[in-house]
């Protein structure tokens, strides 16, 4: 701290994993996976009135392999689930999922044998967000959402140790189904 | 160094085929190998994941060099499975369904759907007159958005950004004014068997005639920044050709149909929901390729602007009017209202089931656990939605549910023109074919 | 309201001035399409309500008498013309005409060509599974238009589940190649004369046909805060 006051104008300390993060944050670039109804409500976040560009996302890459945020928008068929997967692994880290819609978080009201009940069956999710279609402003909350979780990833060995934690959180957490006593 | 003096390089025949050893400065005897087996043709995925095809379309090209020799749609990759789904809901549950196939024509889908069974349950004519107008406002406010959504994209994957924006720019308008009105920007589960489920809100007659003067000043700007221009025309003119013995043969309706130069609107020629009341034309054009789809569709966006003016004018008349069938057995029960805590069931609503009418109750309640009964038999009530003919196919065999409901969906049929409007042209030629049959991939696979 | 008192208002002729008389609805063959047993659709003895041993005859809209009214003498009298029809059935307003499928192809070839019906545009194949129509399980129902006559009629065709074949009409009304397609994908019927008839909407190596009856919904039990919720097709609900 005390550093800082005695260097002269202009020089900004930080930490490597701060830059990083601040960085890859405010340019993520969505890969276009829009695949029905979700999809509508993503171009039009893109779109003049709820404007993505602002976030430095205004460029759909229509190569995963330069996209670093899939947003999955819409339902996913049992025909289109491979196809997933492998824009999933074309993409290369860091990348992150964003699943949007109802339908691409559960399987939405498509309770059935046409559709994969949550992209989480197909590919890791960072972001659920529920909605059918959610606003474009829901979009953009779920985006910012996720840039805060961008910004506490770690660099490095402590990244390890940060994926190493949150699993071991996962595998010990409680189902769903188990959480009892929540309705009063 | 050249194949023919490398001891190691040159063709060699194996069973993979032939195969050259290439060692530098030899492209044109490896080229020369290779066009020597003219057989062999190159298939192109453009796969379902593609920025320019519409939605999840896979299109298999068979190419040589720029041209395409054969063009094969492979679709399924949005199968949701609605019909099955509808199959184990009630009627009323059955719009929240079909809403989503089409998905940026949601009206006409739960219109089709509903009129249908309006149709079984032989309540056509009981329909109240302002339910009737209220559906041909949101449907023509649907068509506008609809058609703003296919130039837009369009445009879009022509390179025409401008038009993507404005495009879009303009639908929000629309959706501003279906969230005003039915709460939700896009899959409303608002036109149902009986009506529509709410009254209009108040104020909403003045935003719609707002809307309607801001669309007259904006609609021109798409023809100032498309029509004559010669990149546009260039890219649009010629392309996609179907003419009027192909469209019949193939089944195709909708602004296709009508760039052909033939005026079939079924909003004209079998009217329904009181189409018959409303002065507007059927919009043509007479070259059968995709700038003529591109111009009918900024025409029909017109004719859709005047019939929402004559509904406004007519909805302003008919304040108080029911938006629900009488019958209280299958009116959707309850009014919702806006209170302090988001939109729910209306007090006023609530004070008349528990404190005044025992029947109400009652009626209320088995309409939203059993829903009504609809009579055993079939019915096809085919409407002009965006893309053409849509019309769903409703069998009832007596019971709270849909037997069998299958949607006769326009972008299903129309998107099996794309091999004869693509093979022989060129690749880009046949994203812009596609673009002008605009098809919805959730109504192709429902 | 109980399902014997709406058979008791199924429609008489359409189209004629009379006042339609409440006649017992006749029970022909290929009407009863199957029962409806007990008012939810419980399985066991989940129902101490009473009404599970009510039996319900699913009766569908009885054939029509001659005259039909309107332009549907026209068509039919063309129609019998060139082929023997199962039946027809009037029902709030819209003609079916069942075919029997070896005639099929005649009939449609027919409503295309002949200048007096010319029924040029043809919507789209749309199958039905009955399961309790014995013989005749699987419905193929196609919707004909006439632009130069602006009239609409309905074709239906019955195939059973034994023999699921009925001859393709790709040849008369090249529009129906994916609706074919797509009904064979859902329903099994395999539609003679084809020229490429494959899955269209389901993966390619998809076991079954997905909207028969036999086939189920598919779903997961849904996972809520302290509790599941079984999937649409197993809750307890009315049938």
């Amino acid at each position: 701290m005390g550093i800082e006051e005695k260097l002269p104008n202009g020089i900004l300390l930080a930490s490597l994993e701060k830059l990083v993060n601040w960085g890859r944050k405010n340019s993520l670039w969505p890969a276009t996976f829009g695949l029905a109804c979700c999809a509508i409500e993503m171009m039009t976040s893109g779109g003049p009135k709820y404007d993505l560009a602002r976030f430095g996302m205004e460029v759909f890459r229509a190569s995963p392999r330069q996209a670093d945020l899939m947003i999955v928008a819409g339902r996913v068929s049992q025909k289109m689930a491979p196809v997933l997967r492998q824009i999933y692994d074309q993409m290369a880290d860091p990348k992150w999922v964003l699943a949007m819609g109802v339908c691409a978080s559960s399987g939405g009201m498509f309770n059935n044998y046409a559709v994969v009940q949550g992209v989480d069956h197909v590919v890791p999710v960072d972001m659920y967000l529920p909605g059918c279609p959610p606003r474009p402003e829901m979009l953009i909350d779920a985006i910012l959402k996720l840039h805060d979780q961008v910004k506490a990833t770690k660099l490095g060995t402590n990244r390890l140790a940060q994926i190493h934690d949150l699993e071991t959180e996962a595998l010990a957490a409680l189902p769903t189904s188990e959480m009892k006593g929540l309705l009063r | 160094m050249s194949t023919t003096e490398d001891l190691y390089a040159g063709a060699s025949e194996t069973t993979e085929g032939r195969v050259f050893t290439v060692t530098g400065q030899d492209w044109d005897s490896v080229v020369q190998g290779v066009h020597e087996e003219a057989d062999e043709r190159v298939v192109v995925n453009m796969g379902p994941q593609h920025p320019s095809t519409h939605g999840v379309l896979r299109l298999i090209l068979e190419l040589e060099g720029e041209t395409v020799t054969e063009a094969r749609c492979g679709i399924g990759y949005l199968h949701t499975g609605i019909e099955k789904n509808m199959e184990y809901r009630s009627w009323v549950q059955g719009t929240t369904f079909c809403t989503r196939m089409d998905y940026l024509s949601p009206f006409y889908n739960e219109a089709t759907y509903s009129m249908g069974v309006e149709r079984l349950l032989d309540i056509e004519d009981d329909i109240p007159e302002k339910a009737q107008v209220m559906r041909v406002l949101l449907m023509e406010l649907n068509r506008i958005s609809s058609h703003l959504v296919a130039i837009a994209t369009g445009g879009m994957e022509i390179g025409a950004l401008t038009v993507m924006t404005i495009g879009f720019r303009e639908r929000e308008l629309v959706l501003d004014l279906f969230e005003l009105i039915t709460g939700l920007r896009m899959n409303h589960a608002f036109i149902r068997p009986g009506g529509v489920a709410q009254d209009l809100p108040p104020g909403a007659l003045d935003e719609i005639r707002e809307f309607i003067k801001l669309m007259k000043k904006r609609l021109p700007e798409y023809a100032a920044l498309c029509n004559a221009n010669p990149i546009f025309k260039g890219r649009l003119e010629n392309v996609g050709h179907l003419d009027l013995a192909g469209c019949l043969a193939l089944g195709l309706s909708g602004p296709v149909l009508r760039s052909t130069g033939y005026a079939w609107d079924l909003r004209k020629t079998q009217p329904y929901s009181g189409y018959e009341d409303y002065d507007f034309d059927v919009q043509t054009w007479d070259t059968c390729d995709a700038y003529g789809r591109f111009r009918v569709r900024l025409a029909e966006m017109w004719e859709s602007l005047k019939i929402v003016e004559q509904a406004a004018d007519r909805l302003s008349g008919l304040e108080g009017a029911p938006v629900m069938v009488a019958d209280k057995k299958i009116a959707w029960p309850s009014q919702l209202a806006i209170g302090s805590d988001g939109m729910g069931n209306s007090l006023d609503h609530i004070k008349h089931i528990m404190g005044e009418s025992m029947e109400a109750l009652i009626h209320h309640f088995k309409l939203v656990t059993e829903g009504f009964r609809v009579p055993p038999g079939q019915a096809y009530v085919p409407i002009e939605s965006p893309r053409g003919e849509l019309g769903a196919h409703v069998v009832s065999d007596g019971g709270t549910r849909p037997f069998r409901a299958h949607f006769r969906d326009p972008s299903f049929t129309n998107l099996q023109a794309t091999s004869v409007m693509s093979e022989g042209g060129m690749v880009a030629d046949v994203i812009v074919a596609i673009a002008s049959i605009d098809p919805v991939m959730g109504g192709v696979d429902r | 309201m109980t399902d014997t008192d709406k058979t008791e208002k199924a429609p008489a002729t359409i189209g004629t001035e009379e006042q339609t008389v409440n006649e017992p609805a006749v029970h022909s063959h290929g009407e009863v399409v199957g029962v409806r047993q007990g008012m939810f659709g419980v399985k066991g003895s989940g129902d101490t309500s009473g009404y599970g041993g009510l039996v319900a005859p699913k009766v569908f809209p009885s054939a029509a008498q001659r005259p039909y009214g309107g332009w549907y003498d026209e068509v039919a009298d063309a129609l019998e013309a060139t082929v023997r029809l199962e039946g027809v059935v009037i029902h709030r307003g819209e003609i079916t005409f069942h075919v029997r499928r070896e005639d099929l192809v005649a009939v449609a070839k027919h409503l295309r060509d002949d200048p007096a019906l010319r029924f040029e545009f043809c919507a789209g194949v749309s199958g039905v599974h009955y399961p309790d129509d014995a013989g005749r399980e699987l419905h193929a129902v196609y919707h004909l238009l006439s632009m130069t006559h602006n009239r609409r009629i309905r074709l239906e065709v019955a195939c059973p589940d034994a023999d699921p074949h009925i001859p393709s009409i790709v040849g008369i009304y090249p529009t129906n190649d994916w609706h074919e397609r797509e009904t064979y994908d859902f329903f099994g019927i395999v539609f003679d004369g084809h020229p490429a008839l494959t899955r269209v909407l389901m993966p390619d190596d998809w076991p079954g046909h997905p909207q028969r009856k036999d086939y189920p919904l598919g779903g997961i039990p849904v996972e809520y805060k302290g509790g599941t919720i079984p999937p649409p097709d197993q809750r307890r609900s009315y049938s």
